[in-house]
């Protein structure tokens, strides 16, 4: 066992290594549209296997990641836009005061983006986790169009509807990538240590898991504050990605999205929401080609605009029937199952 | 100074009084039996004394400290463990994993130092492996810890909750019908595993029965509770001749 975690320790690195490299071929030679799609992938990366602690790990079945990647992203993008560009779009009312003369690096805002979320999530925490199953689902729901609203209408912080614009495109494949690979990292082993076994627990038997002397509600709150950190890194990642948001960005579609991808994948597996989220962001974009003409030969079909939402959703049925668990399951990738699967070294366990 | 005692419990719910007047006191190294017919409360009292339910009255003292209205983890924390009448483990969960997540609750590393490994984790990590190895060569169960726990047979997975629970620390130990749906050799073994418990964890056991070979053989004291009072308190051998007691589970004697 002590040769093997030697060995799965190098193999991790080096896969990170070659990661890294692929990135940077990417980096250089890729078209901007390619680029696009990898940094969307890394930012889903981030936003599903956070969402996933909650989720699926904890088996807290909750819907709020809209306002927590809503609150991410304002805090970054107020945070890196300097006080003139801030004076500019805010027309109607001017922003209030300390936010009009802040700007701080990209990735200060970034970490001030997890930890305003996190503090947000951590009162959040607080009234929904006194109700669970369905009514935990609605009540985060609610808070999720209360973020969105509040967007909406508090014209001296977030401009409104306007929305902030000119956000400077910070966001490039080594910052996405280089936040999902800590994200990974951090939750993976926060999963794996007696933390995770105990969030597990609390979505098995949660009577048993307060018997065996686990506090269920803090470590519910636990899952949800860390869930909402990286939430909002990743929110943060995004507004500096696409430049423009406004609250329209974060509807509740944002939060169902997800849920498709951490579903997919398989509730409480980490690979499985990367895998998935990796599938949904480009496979959207794979599809595209259903939406043309096609020529099949013996018939000809003609372009239908949202033909590929139409296959995909049909893909989606497909899976919750013939894999109801997704695509992972609850299982874990791991180097000593690949490697005995390929039957290099080891022994297996 | 005893272990667990109980004044004058009383748990309603709404207008059903479940429990009423519920009185006991607890030795260090006693084995107390609790039974009565089914739906006498005997469940309701041990839900009370762990933590599940708010006591509608009386007060609950464990070690001296009152604990009635305590949360169910921050009585397990203060040295009392439960199992339940259906077995509830955590069922994704392997054999060794069950038991490790009883130590959780008394290690010191902050999820951040449990995250990213530091050294205090580290020890404390494998003393979880090392303790929940040590309980399930107790419990005979070494050979299966790394498989899913709801694989077991039943009279294994009743094993596996009690050494879950030991895992807590516990000084206490509630038992709910820990012999339910088991053959008789498989009775006799459990009889033998918590004596042997007991001594080796300096235990005191509370336990709830319905097989009264089991109870006869194992208990020092026996409580007897019908629709929630408690009609007899004694020696098996008391209980045994006890005609209320008789007439509980009997049914009155009609004179012909």
């Amino acid at each position: 066992m002590d040769s093997n975690h030697r060995r799965n320790q190098l193999l991790s690195v080096g896969g990170t290594a070659l990661l890294i490299v692929l990135l940077y071929a990417a980096d250089t030679s890729s078209s901007d549209y390619t680029i696009r799609i990898l940094n969307n992938c890394a930012i889903f990366i981030i936003l599903a296997v956070s969402y996933n602690l909650i989720n699926g790990v904890t088996g807290q079945f909750s819907l709020e990641p809209n306002a927590f990647v809503a609150i991410g992203a304002y805090t970054s993008a107020l945070l890196t836009l300097t006080p003139l560009e801030k004076e500019m779009s805010f027309i109607i009312e001017p922003c209030i005061w300390p936010l009009s003369v802040i700007t701080t690096p990209f990735v200060v805002s970034l970490l001030a983006a997890g930890l305003v979320t996190a503090f947000f999530g951590f009162l959040m925490g607080f009234p929904v986790f006194r109700v669970r199953g369905d009514y935990l689902a609605i009540v985060t729901l609610g808070f999720g169009e209360v973020v969105r609203v509040i967007a909406n209408n508090t014209q001296s912080i977030t401009n409104g509807p306007l929305g902030l614009k000119g956000i400077a495109e910070h966001t490039n494949l080594w910052w996405s990538w280089g936040f999902a690979i800590v994200t990974v990292f951090f939750i993976s082993r926060m999963v794996r240590s007696s933390y995770g076994m105990a969030m597990k627990a609390v979505k098995y038997d949660e009577a048993a898991a307060e018997a065996v002397g686990i506090n269920t509600y803090w470590h519910k709150m636990l899952a949800f504050t860390t869930s909402a950190f990286f939430e909002g890194v990743g929110g943060g990642l995004l507004a500096h990605l696409i430049t423009t948001i406004s609250p329209t960005l974060f509807t509740f579609f944002l939060t169902f999205n997800l849920l498709i991808i951490i579903v997919a994948g398989g509730l409480g597996s980490i690979t499985g929401s990367i895998i998935a989220a990796v599938l949904v962001t480009w496979g959207g974009e794979a599809l595209r080609f259903l939406d043309e003409p096609m020529n099949l030969g013996f018939v000809e079909i003609p372009g239908i605009p949202g033909m590929r939402m139409v296959i995909f959703s049909c893909i989606l049925i497909l899976l919750m029937i013939f894999a109801r668990h997704g695509i992972m399951g609850t299982r874990e990738f791991s180097w000593n199952v690949l490697c005995g699967k390929l039957g290099i070294g080891g022994r297996p366990r | 100074m005893s272990v667990l005692s109980v004044e004058h419990l009383t748990m309603k719910f709404g207008g059903l009084v479940a429990v009423n007047d519920f009185n006991l006191e607890l030795e260090k190294g006693e084995i107390v039996g609790l039974i009565g017919p089914n739906g006498a409360g005997k469940t309701t009292v041990f839900n009370t004394i762990a933590g599940y339910y708010v006591p509608t009255e009386g007060t609950i003292r464990f070690q001296g400290n009152p604990i009635g209205g305590r949360k169910a983890n921050r009585i397990t924390k203060a040295g009392i463990a439960r199992t339940f009448q259906n077995i509830r483990l955590f069922s994704e969960l392997s054999v060794i994993e069950n038991v490790m997540i009883g130590f959780h609750c008394r290690i010191r590393s902050t999820f951040i130092g449990a995250t990213l490994r530091l050294p205090l984790y580290r020890r404390e990590e494998r003393m979880m492996v090392e303790g929940a190895m040590k309980l399930l060569r107790e419990v005979g169960l070494e050979d299966v810890a790394r498989e899913k726990s709801t694989s077991l047979p039943y009279g294994k997975q009743r094993r596996l909750e009690i050494a879950r629970a030991l895992a807590t620390g516990p000084r206490l130990l509630l038992l709910d019908e820990p012999a339910a749906g088991m053959n008789p050799s498989e009775t006799q073994e459990l009889l033998q595993l918590i004596l042997r418990l007991r001594k080796d964890y300096d235990l005191t056991v509370f336990l709830i029965e319905h097989d009264m070979k089991f109870v006869m053989e194992i208990c020092e004291r026996i409580k007897v509770l019908d629709y929630g009072t408690t009609i007899a308190e004694g020696t098996p051998h008391q209980i045994q001749n006890d005609p209320r007691v008789i007439e509980a589970y009997l049914g009155e004697v009609q004179s012909a």
